[in-house]
């Protein structure tokens, strides 16, 4: 019987079940009379369907039916673009496509059988007739004139175009001692939560309530989406997102699977299972990044920057995704200020249909892609000048603040103190240090760098009218419900959806310091639209900065009520009733008190409340925050070069990070472990490559490389403390600043393990050959210079 | 979409070699032989591979268990790459393959991949094939009348074919004793999302009076269709003191056998492949020369 | 044709008819409902479904459950005993080695194994150890001190 504090490293609730085998994710879901569903997807990135024959399939024994999209269009609609730019183009999205496909893995055909085995061997005998057409994979190559075209109504495939512009760039470039210019390609990743997705939806058809399981990290919105869709009406759909197995940003949509699921569950009365396999995962579930970014970076000798200009071309997949336009617009170019002050801002972004998987947002969305750009520039620009990269930063960075920011892309941070975070990474790594080993090594043939990577990030999502009046096309707050029961036990109901993130523990936290019960008597639910009141569910890294003080809200709607309680029972004025320990006492006879479960049973019997006070100890709250949050930090990487594979390592990782306050320092500290080795994988390993014709050449887990235990360091964390006054916890969000942050940190050490022999940039990932052959290429380049400097004297 | 379920199949578990060739005769190449199953269920789960009957052969004893004789180590084919690791035997007999063995993909599959299922599947990228050529590995087989002795370096046929005939079982490995002064390496460029070779190298070295190299033994996986031996470069060791210029000239040869034709897919082109099978020969011969001592 | 198999799950014998083409993580999963033991991929990569067989530890994806006629499977059902849960379950949670819990049990197995064989290891022998495991939420960093721990435990 322990209560607990705020900032307290409390063992996770969670576990218990999840490391005895006991959690219960969506493929764990078993229904009487439950039937498997296969998908039969197109081999082709671009084609017309010229036939679908189901014959042989629905011969197959234990096949119940085969659907093709032609049969169930009608009842499934589009899949909807829930960010909405302007002049923006939104194709109609089919959950089975019908007449064409535009992606390797469009669903053409659903085969729904008694067992998985049989549905599996039946969509291997669906007969589908393609008219192959050329395809496009590449961003830039799909807006030239020629290029295949994916959409009628998408002219040149351009989606959109969007920009933001502070300042003037073109002044500050021709003004500027220096101008750099520079390509920069941040890669097509592929997500890989370790569970895939999956659905199970199941009918009553006497109610007409659709139940549908889904590993989601939005059941509020998923549900709201599928109803829009389908019009299968929002108050009889239910969805559960049970133990979810983590989600980066790839399970934050409304996807085909779980329509086609429900659709067929509604027809045949039975339910419906489908299970994502990683291959099929790795084609129908959305893909991150792929920016081709062409930035100009501009400022003077002495280290000052006074301006950063960005074109991008978004490769947006075939089809718009649920959030993909706000990606890589709004998430990535209102950032691109970065820690610094750059007077003078201009960003252009190009969004681009291509034969691709859809893209969207993964871990960081947005901002892991402004983060590299600008901390990759601000070393590109440091080295341009012969500066210190730490000095050029320290030079730009804004002064410490408390109370708002507004920066050249018109956003305005809430707090924050650059130079303080970074001053404490160079405590924990001294870099005189390091250049000392790094020349060392560099005469035994060793190459050593270390890279720097000073972020900022935008959490919280969202305040609802700044996010609607950049494209959200639903409201981002959060809500909460606090049931005390009357034996002083507390359920919590919350609108966030974790999968991984330990709400269980933090909001429980939450609660047991405020109410002063210990933890175990505290439930807290997520993840069923049935039990909790609407809520937006878990991404942006908003769960405990919007969800959180959403749970603070409703604690002290429900304190105010038991302290009225409390000292009714007591005879006095609330005034004088003092709340300690779970405790409530007054505040000149300490010897009369009455602990808060007694408080819980006397609004419960109801026997003797104040006048006119309802009965029952539960209320619900709904926060709707009033600005982003803005962590910040400073990381900084070595790695070590094996100059004549290329192969590299990361060696040492040092991460400080400012979300403000911490409620469980363990959990925050998980995070950030696992967003930087994320970071690491994109930087030294990670991306989804195709091949002319739109096929994915890294497949399977056997060719896309997941950074293993082996490819990643243990890591040193720390913190500072910047609180933000968006919310009354002081908390700004933790989930993804270590990927945000760790990319640029490894490409930066790398190009200064490189920078003697005159390399200033390269491209991720660094698999070996590609850092092999830079090494090469300077190596060349530089003897010709030698050689041309010989023939010249 | 079609991943985790099989074909259907039958399963057949043979007690003896002749059994087990019996049965392949009577599918008549539509039946499979099942090892470790860690190169060939995965296929099948894919459906890459359809075989009509799968013949276990985790039931047949002479396929198990490591035996040191006086003229070198005897391996069933259905070691282990575990067993062979942690084997004492094959530590001391055979380093090599136990320093090889520990390196393949990771314990999970080294617990029940084996040896035989390695060098009778030739995948190109896989660890032990080179390290049978370097060894001078006889491959020892049976069927259903009679059995053949097949010399490693003769074994390796091409892309994920070997000279076994379709009714033949791998049954054992014999691995000659090293001679005195003999040194051995394996060292291999991982690919860092399977861990197979991207390029591997095994080098097997003794040296004679005056530190002059006797014996050569260097062979490639990964770099090529199959793994093969690098006799020109072993011939330009030979005879030689091996000064680190020829160790470099020789590592420059290897993958000649190769006439150009290295691997090339997503992860390394093949310009790439030919200069890390040089950088990793030289490793791994400059190794096997240290570990001669 | 089904073929009837004997297995010794987490300490009790079982007979089942099963499909030749049942892969054993399925015939645990669907069979005798222990869901503990996950499917993360389709090419034995992940090491979600990694049990014990006959004490050693194997992605269960990656053998038919008539291969494992005869023998005797361990699951992360099957680990704790007396009610109390093994060393390495504890060290998990007392290290925040996990976090979404879908690769945790396939990563305790390969753990509890990696500590049988060597009961003092050193980080890399653990990373190296672990490196048929997957996991996307930890980085790796709190598995690593959650065996450490659990070998530091059981001294």
């Amino acid at each position: 019987m322990t209560t607990a504090k705020l900032g307290e490293a409390v063992r996770r609730i969670e576990d218990d079940r999840l490391i005895t085998g006991r959690g219960k994710y969506v493929d764990d879901v078993k229904l009487a009379g439950m039937l498997h569903l296969a998908l039969v997807r197109s081999p082709h990135a671009h084609a017309t369907i010229k036939n679908i024959d189901v014959s042989a399939a629905a011969a197959v024994p234990g096949v119940e039916t085969v659907f093709t999209g032609a049969d169930l269009q009608e009842q499934m609609g589009s899949l909807p673009a829930g960010w909405v730019l302007e002049d923006m183009v939104a194709p109609d999205h089919p959950p089975i496509a019908f007449e064409k496909v535009r992606v390797v893995g469009d669903a053409v055909a659903a085969v729904v059988a008694d067992s998985a085995a049989a549905a599996a061997d039946a969509a291997q005998l669906v007969d589908v007739t393609y008219d192959v057409l050329p395809a496009v994979v590449d961003a830039e190559k799909a807006t030239q004139s020629g290029a295949p075209q994916l959409h009628e109504d998408a002219k040149n495939n351009v989606a959109f175009n969007w920009d933001v512009h502070g300042g003037d760039y073109s002044e500050a470039a021709k003004s500027a001692e220096v101008v750099v210019k520079q390509r920069i390609i941040n890669q097509r990743l592929i997500p890989n939560p370790m569970e895939t997705r999956g659905v199970v939806a199941d009918y009553d058809i006497g109610s007409d309530h659709l139940t549908v399981y889904s590993s989601t990290q939005i059941p509020h919105l998923m549900r709201l989406l599928f109803s829009l869709v389908t019009g299968h009406p929002e108050h009889k759909l239910r969805v559960i997102a049970p133990d979810v197995g983590g989600g980066f940003g790839c399970k934050l949509y409304l996807y085909a699977e779980e329509i086609i699921a429900g659709i067929i569950a509604k027809n045949l009365g039975r339910p419906i299972k489908w299970t994502e396999g990683r291959q099929e995962n790795y084609v129908a579930t959305t893909h991150g990044r792929d920016h081709i970014a062409d930035v100009e970076i501009c400022g003077n000798k002495d280290g000052t920057i006074t301006g950063l200009k960005a074109h991008i071309y978004a490769n947006l997949g075939a089809y718009l995704s649920t959030f993909a336009p706000g990606i890589p617009t709004v998430l990535f170019g209102l950032m691109l200020s970065g820690q610094y002050k750059i007077p003078n801002i201009s960003c252009d972004v190009t969004g681009v249909f291509t034969n691709t998987t859809p893209v969207d947002a993964y871990r960081g969305a947005g901002r892991p892609e402004a983060t590299y750009l600008v901390e990759r520039m601000v070393d590109r620009f440091a080295q341009e000048i012969g500066r210190d990269p730490v000095v050029v930063r320290r030079k730009n960075f804004l002064a410490p603040f408390k109370n708002g920011k507004e920066v050249a892309t018109g956003v305005n941070y809430d707090s924050g103190n650059y130079r303080g975070v970074l001053n404490k990474a160079l405590e924990i790594f001294d870099v005189k240090e390091f250049r000392d080993q790094q020349r060392a090594a560099r005469r035994e043939g060793k190459l050593l760098g270390v890279g720097f990577s000073t972020y900022i990030e935008i959490c919280g999502m969202a305040p609802s009218a700044v996010a609607a009046a950049l494209g959200a096309g639903a409201g981002l707050w959060e809500s909460s419900t606090v049931r005390v029961h009357p034996t002083g036990k507390v359920t919590v109901l919350t609108g966030t959806s974790p999968h991984g993130q330990g709400h269980e523990t933090s909001f429980a936290q939450i609660v047991s310091s405020t109410l002063g019960v210990p933890m175990e008597d505290v439930d807290v639910l997520h993840g069923d639209t049935d039990r909790q009141q609407f809520g937006t569910g878990t991404f942006g890294s908003r769960s405990l900065a919007v969800g959180g003080q959403a749970l603070m809200m409703s604690l002290r709607k429900v304190m105010d009520k038991a302290t009225k309680i409390a000292a009714h029972e007591l005879d006095a004025d609330p005034k004088m009733v003092q709340f300690a320990d779970g405790v409530f006492r007054l505040e000149d006879i300490p010897e009369k008190e009455l602990p808060f479960g007694d408080v819980a049973l006397a609004a419960h019997s109801a026997v003797n409340l104040p006048p006119r006070m309802e009965p029952g100890l539960e209320e619900t709250s709904f926060f709707d925050p009033e600005n982003f949050t803005w962590p910040f930090g400073a990381h900084i990487c070595v790695v070590e070069i094996d100059e004549a594979t290329g192969e590299t390592k990361v060696a040492k990782y040092v991460a400080v990070d400012d979300i403000g306050n911490v409620i469980n320092p363990m959990i925050v500290d998980g995070m950030v472990h696992g967003g930087i080795a994320q970071g690491i994988g994109q930087a030294l390993q990670e991306g989804a490559v195709y091949d002319d014709d739109g096929q994915l050449l890294t497949g399977s887990m056997l060719d896309y490389a997941v950074p293993t235990a082996e490819d990643v360091p243990s890591f040193i964390t720390d913190r500072t403390v910047t609180p933000t006054k968006v919310n009354e916890l002081g908390a700004k969000g933790a989930g993804e600043a270590g990927t945000i942050a760790s990319s640029p940190a490894v490409i930066n050490a790398v190009v200064d393990a490189l920078k003697h022999l005159g390399v200033n940039h390269i491209d991720m990932p660094l698999r070996s050959e590609s850092v092999w052959r830079t090494i090469q290429d300077a190596k060349e380049a530089q003897r010709a210079k030698r050689s041309a400097a010989r023939k010249g004297s | 979409m079609v991943t985790m379920t099989s074909a259907p199949f039958e399963y057949e578990k043979p007690e003896s070699v002749a059994e087990a060739s019996r049965l392949l005769s009577k599918y008549g190449g539509n039946g499979k032989l099942l090892a470790g199953g860690h190169s060939l269920v995965p296929l099948m789960k894919l459906r890459l591979a359809s075989p009509d009957a799968l013949i276990d052969l985790s039931g047949i004893n002479d396929l198990k268990g490591i035996k040191s004789t006086a003229n070198g180590l005897s391996i069933g084919s259905m070691t282990t790459y575990h067993e062979l690791e942690s084997s004492s035997d094959v530590q001391s007999g055979a380093p090599l393959l136990a320093d090889a063995a520990s390196q393949v993909a990771d314990t999970q599959v080294r617990n029940f991949g084996t040896i035989g299922g390695a060098v009778s599947h030739s995948d190109p990228a896989s660890d032990l094939p080179p390290v049978v050529l370097a060894l001078d590995a006889t491959m020892v087989t049976g069927s259903q009348r009679s059995g053949r002795e097949i010399p490693a370096d003769r074994f390796f046929k091409d892309f994920l074919t070997t000279a076994l005939r379709p009714n033949e079982v791998l049954v054992r490995i014999d691995i000659p004793k090293l001679p005195a002064n003999t040194g051995t390496a394996y060292v291999k460029m991982a690919n860092k999302a399977s861990h197979y070779a991207l390029v591997g190298v095994a080098a097997v070295i003794t040296l004679g009076a005056g530190g002059v190299c006797e014996r050569a033994r260097v062979a490639l996986t990964g770099a090529g269709p199959h793994a093969v031996r690098a006799r020109r470069a072993e011939r330009i060791l030979e005879g030689k003191v091996l000064a680190g210029n020829v160790i470099r000239n020789a590592s420059k040869r290897v993958g000649a056998e190769l006439d150009g034709m290295f691997n090339e897919d997503v992860h390394a082109s093949a310009e790439y492949r030919e200069a890390m099978t040089q950088v990793y020969a030289e490793r791994a011969i400059t190794a096997a020369v240290a570990n001669a001592g | 044709m089904p073929t009837t198999i004997n297995v010794t799950v987490n300490g009790t014998t079982r007979t089942d008819t099963v499909d030749e083409r049942l892969l054993l993580v399925q015939y645990l999963r669907e069979v005798h409902s222990l869901t503990g033991t996950h499917i993360g991929c389709d090419t034995s990569s992940c090491g979600a479904c990694t049990v014990h067989l006959d004490g050693k530890s194997v992605k269960s994806c990656t053998v038919f459950a008539v291969q494992a006629d005869g023998s005797e499977v361990t699951t992360v059902e099957g680990l704790a005993s007396n009610g109390t849960v093994h060393p390495v379950q504890a060290a998990f949670k007392e290290k925040h080695g996990l976090q979404c819990g879908f690769c945790t049990p396939g990563m305790i197995m390969t753990s509890v194994e990696l500590l049988e064989r060597n009961p003092d290891p050193s980080e890399e022998e653990i990373r190296s150890g672990i490196r048929g495991n997957l996991c996307r939420c930890t980085g790796y960093h709190n598995i690593v001190q959650a065996v450490k721990f659990a070998a530091m435990e059981s001294k």
